[in-house]
């Protein structure tokens, strides 16, 4: 049994000196917990000197008087403006952001469920399929004031718009996403006795991760879209409304307040998701990737 | 020395893999293709059966069979006594590739095995640790698996096709993709885990040496449609130190009639 031993010791050499990297991953969580405050610089250096220039440039522009403040207000004035009505721009961002994550989180429910019923019967797939592309074709915009007549002014047809925008992001990426299962892997856990809900659970939803969150992202922006949408075609209150009003009395300023805290909206919810893509996915390819560049730069 | 020890006779016992004139033939777009054609096959309890061919004769399209993975067209299979209509549990399989759980760990994928089986926690969290220090991945079992070699991820499955002791193993060129020295050290690893296991195990490959080392008979098939051109004994005992085994007289016979049958059906593989 000498040719047993001959043969386990170069396998703990090859095993520390062929791939040191599963050492250095190892030990990378413990080694990288003081780094996390230079980490996250790093990432967001880049888009916050983007920023400071764009408000610099904003800034001369309008300073120097080239142009006339009811066609770009001066960052100052927006953020007086801003700072003077910030319990009436708290109030109409509230409902927005209600309406959103509404409007997101029911699309995100339906969606995988849809995605899921699709996966498992083709016939359903078949049916819905079509359904679902019209639905996505269709202009939300063109659809909206349907909705005010049917569901009147209230917070309903903004959320029913903001569905409609974020359900098909979310029905694709899911359906990709569960697809994208290595078939042997199902081989596998056929051989397993495993039932179909265990497989799902632990196999099929799992990797099928990666591909909704990046649809969910895309999904998360539409939202916002769709909630203002709603409102601009009727509404008494929510970020749409404050626009709306804004631009019939020519103030910019107020216009321009409403349209950055959207967008910043629409940013909080993306980096909302790519938070919950970082404590799901540890373990993907793209989460590993963007690691390595972050702690190289 | 190893040669000289008495060969127990594998079919005497019973039959734990039997099939009958087995046919199947896949239809597709292009036309039928028969993959395999009148296949006759009985594998006994305890026996290490390798079965070497050109590629596309159909050896995964059999293994397959025999897990119920693949529809038979004609004939019949059974395994352990039944007939095979559907997938089977009573196996365990290794593909070629490890086809490991990205987001789980060496523990997570071979426990993989018993949480889907509802197979007793302790227990299988025992029979896990004792797989991992078997197959010398101790130390690893917090790695993911794109932090391992592809040797390691291919040892991770074989412990996952292990951990419920299944009495048929079904391994469809495990090794494959492996570098020639970590594939020899595997199939050391293999040999101990047969001899002390006592499973029943059917691989199929492409090195002749591995096929002719681990088996107590191989099956060499030929090319499209895939039929069973000649079965080979292998007396070589069931202690063997790979060293002196390459070397043996009767190792290097069998070799090169594996050879010559694989290189009458085609020019090289
Ligand atoms: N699902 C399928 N549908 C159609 N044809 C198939 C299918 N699976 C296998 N075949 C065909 O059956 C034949 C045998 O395939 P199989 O995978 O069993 O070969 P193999 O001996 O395992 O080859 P290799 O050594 O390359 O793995 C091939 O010609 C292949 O094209
Ligand atoms: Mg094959």
């Amino acid at each position: 049994m000498s040719a047993l031993d001959n043969v386990r010791r170069p396998a703990g050499e090859a095993r520390s000196g062929r791939r040191p990297k599963a050492h250095e991953d190892l030990t990378a969580p413990t080694a990288a917990k003081p780094a996390r405050a230079s980490k996250w610089l790093a990432e967001l250096w880049r888009p916050l000197v983007f920023v400071i220039i764009l408000l610099a440039a904003w800034w001369l522009v309008t300073n120097q008087g080239w142009v006339a403040p009811f066609i770009l207000p001066s960052p100052q004035d927006t953020w007086t403006t801003a700072v003077e009505h910030a319990a009436y721009l708290g109030q109409h961002t509230w409902i927005t952001t209600v309406e959103t994550v509404l409007g997101f989180l029911i699309a995100v429910v339906i969606g995988e469920l849809v995605a899921v019923l699709m996966i498992y019967s083709k016939s359903i797939e078949k049916t819905a399929y079509p359904l679902i592309l019209f639905a996505q074709v269709i202009p939300k915009i063109a659809i909206a004031p349907l909705f005010v007549v049917w569901l009147g002014f209230g917070m309903e047809p903004k959320v029913v718009v903001a569905v409609l925008m974020a359900f098909f992001p979310i029905v694709i990426s899911g359906m990709a996403g569960l697809k994208s299962v290595d078939p042997e892997i199902l081989e596998l856990t056929s051989t397993m006795g495993a039932n179909p809900f265990k497989t799902f659970l632990k196999v099929r939803l799992p990797a099928s991760l990666p591909q909704l969150l990046s649809g969910l992202k895309v999904a998360a922006t539409l939202a916002v879209t769709g909630a203002v949408v709603g409102e601009f075609v009727g509404a008494n209150e929510g970020l749409g409304y404050v626009i709306l009003q804004a631009n019939g009395n020519i103030d910019t300023a107020m216009l321009f307040a409403a349209l950055i805290i959207m967008s910043a909206m629409g940013v909080l919810l993306f980096a909302i998701i790519q938070v919950a893509e970082w404590f799901l996915i540890p373990w993907h390819a793209s989460r590993r990737s963007t690691g390595s560049s972050a702690a190289g730069a | 020395m190893t040669a000289t020890l008495p060969e127990p006779s594998a079919t005497l016992t019973t039959p734990v893999v039997e099939v009958n004139d087995l046919n199947v033939t896949f239809s597709s777009k292009r036309g039928r293709v028969t993959a395999l054609d009148g296949i006759n096959l009985s594998v006994g309890q305890g026996e290490f059966l390798s079965i070497a061919g050109p590629s596309g004769c159909g050896k995964s399209t059999l293994l397959k069979v025999v897990a119920g993975l693949t529809r038979a067209s004609s004939g019949s299979v059974h395994l352990r006594g039944s007939s095979v209509s559907g997938p089977r549990r009573d196996i365990g399989y290794v593909f070629q590739r490890a086809a490991l759980l990205e987001w789980r760990n060496v523990r997570g994928n071979i426990l993989l095995q018993a949480e889907m089986r509802g197979m007793d926690k302790a227990k299988a969290a025992r029979r896990a640790d004792e797989l991992i220090e078997m197959t010398g991945l101790t130390g690893f079992e917090q790695s993911l698996p794109h932090e391992l070699s592809g040797g390691m991820q291919q040892r991770v499955s074989l412990c996952r096709a292990l951990l419920h002791e299944p009495d048929v193993l079904l391994m469809d060129e495990p090794f494959g993709a492996l570098d020639a020295l970590t594939r020899e050290r595997m199939n050391i690893e293999l040999h101990r885990i047969w001899r002390e296991t006592g499973t029943t195990v059917i691989l199929v490959t492409h090195s002749v040496a591995e096929a002719v080392y681990l088996a107590n008979r191989v099956v060499v098939m030929s090319p499209r449609p895939g039929r069973i051109m000649e079965v080979l004994d292998v007396p070589l005992g069931k202690d063997r130190n790979y060293g002196t085994t390459m070397e043996d007289p009767v190792f290097t016979q069998i070799s090169s009639r594996v050879r010559d049958l694989l290189g009458a059906t085609h020019a090289g593989d």
